[in-house]
């Protein structure tokens, strides 16, 4: 073989070699990414005789669905699963419209103290809630609104909702993006500037639009601290639970739900404890929703970040 | 003045529940509060509060300083996975965008009571890491001051890297901006895979890499399992201890983070000679280029 084909084939070889390496990789780490939710996952199905069993490792000797039955009454899915879609989806939307809002106003006009502002945008990303914690929890249960629904979208609706400076800075950059000549276009033709936002901005900003609400929709969700704190129940006021809150004392419930199901006299119920098995179920039925979402619009979640261009010169 | 209108709601909530609050806090911090019947009691008592965190409480300082080694820890082993991660990603592969969204999942569930429950269960870390007993191995060899947050490295390996979502998107989008001419130049010019990675590409990612570690630092910082946080929570709950002290520390603690955020920038933010690796390298190519005509 001339040395001349002998390197080109040893190159390709290794080409080939170092593609395999990097698929081994990947699919390595996606292990590592995925194992615990997969742990969860198989979990959740055990039987009891499989959760003690040592050599049942990944695969389940049985489905036991008698888990997430469980898990389902102690939750309270059937009473917290409308509040925690209430808590969720109202103040994602309140907050899209008000960074929205407010991307706009920055993006599209130079007024004196824009930089002052944007600069106070950038303090609330920096300065962590929890030290406003102790104050705002004061000033909600001075205005009557701590442990309802208004505690969480009023906020959203003011545009401090949950990490809302980066919603803002998002539109922000979008609308800077977008050509000003239509605008120019509607302003010359007489339009306001109300009904150039509305009919020339907001429908061109419905990428940003998407990535906002589907964010503040999840993070909505999964946020326990301060859900617990302003909306959660304090003594005679009734509160929001959420099912996440659910899964945060789901130990206690488990022990009520079990002295419920054996009467008040059975005293040494109260000392047993949920098996792991029931507790991942619960886990999964928590995430499940959250789950669903993510497979069916993956693409917009991935893609966001592209799509925004957070990352443009 | 048509601007100031958009973005009056901002402004008003701002003052209400950002401003409003954060000078109460401030506030706070110096004062003493009861609760009462008939209302909160607010007395001034000038640095006492924080006389008390620093002299007299003894987890605040502790866990602080624990969160600081294991943050200084994290931050690092996060960013080199995102951007190896990201790189792999960004190589001509098959199933791309089923790799991308695999990486990203975990930015959809990650909560603070999930991340509990993963923790309780022992699936934080992938099991491998005990079966060889590195645990025994870090102890023995590794002197005791850096042990303890390797150990906490190794045991929330998976939770840690669980935090790279949003930073491995960040990098990709980067990536993907970068010339390819640049890596085809830097070829001709005989540079090998490695040296074109510390000549174009790690300068290239510069900005993304400040960027990657303010957000990483921010989300650790306020990251529901954080066990400063709790403790801020716990004292402000607390009766014997308060909204006063409460605050004072929440103080403490947002202004070190802060002045970390603040060091993180200086520290990967400085561009040194970033401008003339290019230049060079384009210089380079229109040298090639002449050469060759």
């Amino acid at each position: 073989m001339p040395s001349a084909v002998k390197t080109y084939f040893n190159h390709k070889l290794l080409g080939k070699f170092l593609k395999l390496l990097l698929y081994v990789m990947l699919i390595a780490l996606g292990f590592v990414y995925l194992y615990p939710l997969l742990h969860i996952i198989v979990t959740s199905v055990k039987s009891l005789p499989d959760l003690l069993d040592p050599s049942v490792n990944w695969i389940p000797t049985q489905l036991s669905l008698d888990n997430y039955k469980q898990a389902f009454e102690v939750m309270h899915v059937a009473a917290t699963w409308l509040d925690t879609v209430l808590v969720s989806l109202l103040p994602a939307i309140a907050q899209t419209a008000a960074c929205a809002l407010a991307g706009y106003g920055f993006a599209r006009y130079a007024f004196p103290g824009r930089k002052i502002l944007l600069a106070l945008v950038l303090l609330t990303f920096i300065i962590p809630a929890y030290v406003l914690m102790a104050p705002t929890y004061a000033m909600y249960s001075d205005y009557k609104i701590l442990g309802t629904l208004q505690a969480a979208i009023f906020p959203a609706l003011a545009g401090q909702g949950v990490k809302s400076a980066i919603f803002i800075l998002i539109f922000m950059q979008f609308f800077s993006q977008t050509p000003i000549s239509l605008d120019e276009a509607a302003r010359v033709d007489g339009a306001g500037e109300a009904r150039i936002f509305f009919r020339i901005g907001l429908p061109m900003a419905v990428p940003a639009m998407v990535v906002t609400f589907l964010f503040s929709f999840v993070w909505y969700w999964n946020e326990t601290y301060f859900t617990a704190m302003y909306l959660g129940s304090h003594g005679s006021s009734g509160g929001i639970s959420t099912m996440l809150l659910e899964l945060e004392h789901f130990e206690q419930s488990y022990k009520g739900y079990l002295q419920s199901l054996s009467g008040w006299g059975a005293g040494f119920a109260g000392d047993s404890v949920a098996n792991e098995a029931i507790k991942m179920a619960a886990t999964v039925i928590a995430m499940l929703p959250l789950l669903g979402l993510y497979l069916v619009l993956q693409r917009q979640f991935v893609e966001s970040i592209d799509r925004v261009g957070i990352t443009g010169e | 003045m048509k601007g100031w209108l958009f973005t009056l709601p901002w402004t008003l909530g701002f003052c209400a529940f950002f401003a409003y609050p954060l000078a109460q806090s401030a506030l706070y911090g110096f004062s003493n509060i009861r609760l009462t019947a008939a209302g909160r009691k607010i007395s001034p008592v000038g640095w006492d509060n924080y006389a008390y965190i620093f002299q007299r409480d003894i987890y605040f300082m502790e866990r602080l300083r624990d969160f600081f080694v294991n943050t200084l820890f994290s931050l690092p082993v996060l960013l080199v996975f995102s951007l190896m991660i990201a790189m792999m990603i960004n190589q001509k592969i098959k199933c791309k965008g089923l790799f991308r969204a695999l990486f990203f999942l975990p930015v959809v569930v990650v909560s603070g009571p999930v991340l509990n429950m993963i923790i309780s269960e022992g699936a934080a870390s992938i099991p491998i890491i005990e079966q060889y007993g590195i645990y025994g191995l870090i102890e023995n060899f590794v002197p005791s001051m850096i042990a303890a947050p390797l150990t906490y490295l190794f045991s929330q390996l998976v939770m840690i890297l669980w935090y790279s979502g949003v930073p491995i998107l960040i990098f990709l989008a980067g990536l993907q901006k970068i010339d390819r001419s640049l890596y085809e130049a830097a070829l001709i010019d005989g540079a090998s895979a490695w040296v074109a990675f510390w000549k174009i590409t790690l300068p290239a990612m510069r900005g993304m890499i400040v960027i990657n570690a303010v957000y990483c630092i921010v989300f650790l910082a306020s990251s529901e399992i954080n066990e400063v946080i709790a403790l801020i929570r716990s004292a402000m709950l607390d009766p014997n201890i308060g909204y006063g002290i409460a605050s004072a520390m929440a103080w403490v603690y947002s202004l070190s983070v802060a002045l970390a955020i603040g060091l993180a920038w200086f520290l990967l933010g400085r561009a040194p000679k970033e401008r003339a690796t290019h230049a060079v390298i384009l210089l380079q190519r229109r040298g090639l280029d002449a050469i060759r005509r």
